[in-house]
């Protein structure tokens, strides 16, 4: 069937296809790939005035260290700059974010797949207006609260508030992956003598966990993305990545040290690349869970 | 499940999203109706060998002392809400009763600084959700057209603009299309205006937030209608094909149709996102030329004087928006609902 007359494409379409694909395939990529080329230069290579060929030749940087690469712009941001503390500080957020909004999640999910009372179609819902809500709007609810219990600024106050920003997308991607699985399983296991949770943790643990995992990259990514939220509930000596890749920029372009926003820009870049890598198939998924039902 | 054991599993994600997201709504709220207090003014009279002269000094101990027996301010009702910085009523009917044209009108109402973030927030809304759409549309159905094995190659790197962090996203964005970048230089060569500059002209800070717009959630939609093509029943086509339809055709009346819901899941996911658009505008450093209402919260409440009063207003105003733009799908779900039931 494949290649009948009808299906065969003429040639200028297939050419117009491919061209259109490669134009896409570049306007994704190329930021990045210039990003991180240019990372190993002097701001004046990447940010050249004189001749863009610089930037890509690295002139500037020759003439300045002897070799057309350098990385001092990761050893201004990662050692001068601390940006470890901030690495390891968005480690910690995102582990904790993580496994925490996944363990109540899908205690939460699993529930609301498997009773069919009125309240479920009205936590769904409410649970979808959550997700509409932009977290930066709850934050002035937030801070007059953190100041008075002097929790503000610490890292398990943004694991909390992370988490709970979480709760809503969790609670749906895993309610729809809950309700895939036959309720015919954990029924049995009821009827075999278990209670609801024994039926929970004998019968659907073992079977639930690409759908945890695949929530689980989202959850991640949410903690590991959000600026809005930690820049305004974390001090100085406790941000994260994003917050401190901004701060990076109010103070570094008074002393010309933009390159070591850049680095610290591709060093933030450089675990999602892994990210996307490794688990592609599961995030596509993820993202098509929800448009399938829809 | 019994009542009880639904309880138990739900309660600790229900205690969570009610602790940290239905009661600081609350909170915002009844911020938005408090304004700080004033400093106490005391009036002294000081008289000296040149007659009397009342002085005002502010009063540290009263102000604490009421700053203190009051936490949340003075209740002040919506003034918040119709000060200079939110909808500006006042403002507003002084430049209609002053204004000579509605271009005039308009030019004062959109230099107020609410108005001005609305302004964009929704152009940007409502011009980015289509056009990535379109491109994501169009991606999906070149690719899906093309050798299959390039699947899984173009959704690699489709995936980047999209999984990355926002803010580093529109900065690696940013630096290029900067006048010392390298798209940037290309569009002065372009042009042929070595002056040209994105931080210069409000129309193309505009145009490049919007492109960082499309950019950076075509690839949703292109992964979401990709998955929706493999499901296009192939005899529906076939049949198509026999009737004589063109390629154009077959899309128009048969794929489209198919994706429709696909593309309604997409639209509702992006326009409550792209509604909330704030890293690009720290990103691109547009606060001169386009700012949004979380921008504006945001700056409120960052700064040695946190506004707290002032962005909680903005961001009841924002939640209002949310809902006004999730009410058509939350009016249809509540209607497929009672079918059901």
């Amino acid at each position: 069937m494949a290649n009948s007359v009808a299906t065969r494409k003429p040639l200028p379409l297939k050419l117009a296809l491919w061209g259109f694909v490669v134009v896409w395939l570049i306007m994704a990529a190329f930021p990045f790939l210039w990003t991180l080329w240019g990372s190993f230069k002097v701001e004046l290579d990447f940010f050249s005035i004189a001749d863009w060929t610089n930037a890509l030749t690295g002139a500037n940087t020759e003439s300045t260290y002897g070799s057309s690469l350098t990385g001092t712009g990761y050893e201004g941001a990662w050692i001068k700059e601390e940006f470890w503390r901030n690495v390891f500080n968005t480690v910690i957020v995102c582990i904790f974010v993580v496994c925490t909004s996944l363990t109540i999640g899908t205690l939460g999910g699993y529930a609301l797949s498997r009773s069919s009372f009125k309240y479920v179609f009205w936590l769904l819902i409410t649970a979808l207006i959550f997700r509409a809500i932009p977290p930066i709007t709850l934050v002035s609810g937030y801070l007059p609260v953190f100041f008075d219990w002097n929790v503000w600024g610490f890292l398990p106050t943004a694991i909390i508030v992370l988490v709970a920003i979480n709760q809503p997308f969790t609670l749906w991607m895993l309610h729809s992956f809950f309700e895939s699985i036959p309720k015919e399983l954990d029924e049995s296991a009821k009827v075999d003598g278990c209670t609801q949770f024994q039926a929970f943790r004998r019968v659907i643990i073992p079977v639930m966990w690409p759908g945890v995992i695949t929530t689980g990259l989202f959850s991640f990514l949410l903690a590991y993305n959000d600026f809005a939220v930690t820049s305004m509930i974390l001090n100085e000596s406790n941000r994260t990545m994003v917050p401190e890749i901004a701060a990076f920029l109010g103070t570094t372009y008074t002393e010309g040290n933009v390159m070591f926003a850049v680095a610290a820009v591709v060093s933030a870049t450089a675990p999602l690349f892994v990210l996307v890598l490794f688990f592609q198939r599961q995030i596509v998924s993820g993202l098509t869970a929800g448009a399938v039902k829809g | 499940m019994k009542h009880r054991t639904f309880f138990w599993f739900f309660l600790p994600t229900g205690l969570a999203m009610m602790v940290f997201i239905a009661m600081p709504l609350v909170s915002i709220v009844s911020q938005s109706l408090f304004a700080p207090h004033e400093a106490v003014l005391v009036t002294v009279e000081n008289c000296g060998p040149f007659g009397c002269t009342d002085e005002t000094t502010i009063d540290q101990e009263a102000t604490a002392a009421l700053r203190e027996a009051e936490p949340m301010g003075r209740f002040v009702g919506l003034d918040v809400y119709l000060d200079r910085g939110h909808l500006a009523t006042a403002e507003i009917a002084e430049a209609w009763a002053s204004a000579d044209s509605v271009g005039e009108f308009a030019s004062v109402v959109f230099n107020l600084p609410f108005y001005r973030a609305l302004g964009f927030t929704l152009s940007y809304t409502f011009i980015c959700t289509p056009l990535l759409i379109m491109l994501g549309f169009a991606i999906a159905i070149s690719v899906n057209a093309l050798n299959q094995k390039l699947k899984g190659l173009v959704i690699f790197f489709s995936l980047l603009p999209m999984i990355v962090t926002p803010l580093v996203g529109s900065l690696i964005l940013f630096w290029m299309i900067d006048s010392r970048g390298v798209l940037g230089s290309f569009l002065q060569y372009l042009t042929d205006d070595p002056d040209l500059s994105l931080k210069a002209s409000t129309v193309l800070m505009w145009i490049s937030l919007f492109i960082y717009g499309i950019w950076s959630s075509a690839p949703f939609a292109f992964v979401v209608f990709y998955a929706g093509l493999q499901t296009v029943p192939k005899e529906t086509i076939e049949a198509a094909q026999i009737d004589g339809a063109t390629r154009w055709q077959q899309i128009r009346h048969v794929t489209i149709p198919h994706l429709m819901p696909l593309v309604t899941f997409v639209a509702l996911i992006q326009l409550m996102d792209n509604f909330r658009v704030f890293e690009p505008i720290v990103g691109f450093q547009a606060q001169a030329h386009a700012t949004s209402l979380s921008w504006i919260i945001f700056n409120d409440l960052g700064g040695e004087t946190r506004q707290l009063s002032a962005a909680a207003t903005t961001s009841v105003m924002t939640v209002l928006g949310v809902a006004i733009l999730l009410s058509p799908v939350l009016v249809r779900t509540w209607r497929d609902f009672k079918r059901k039931t």
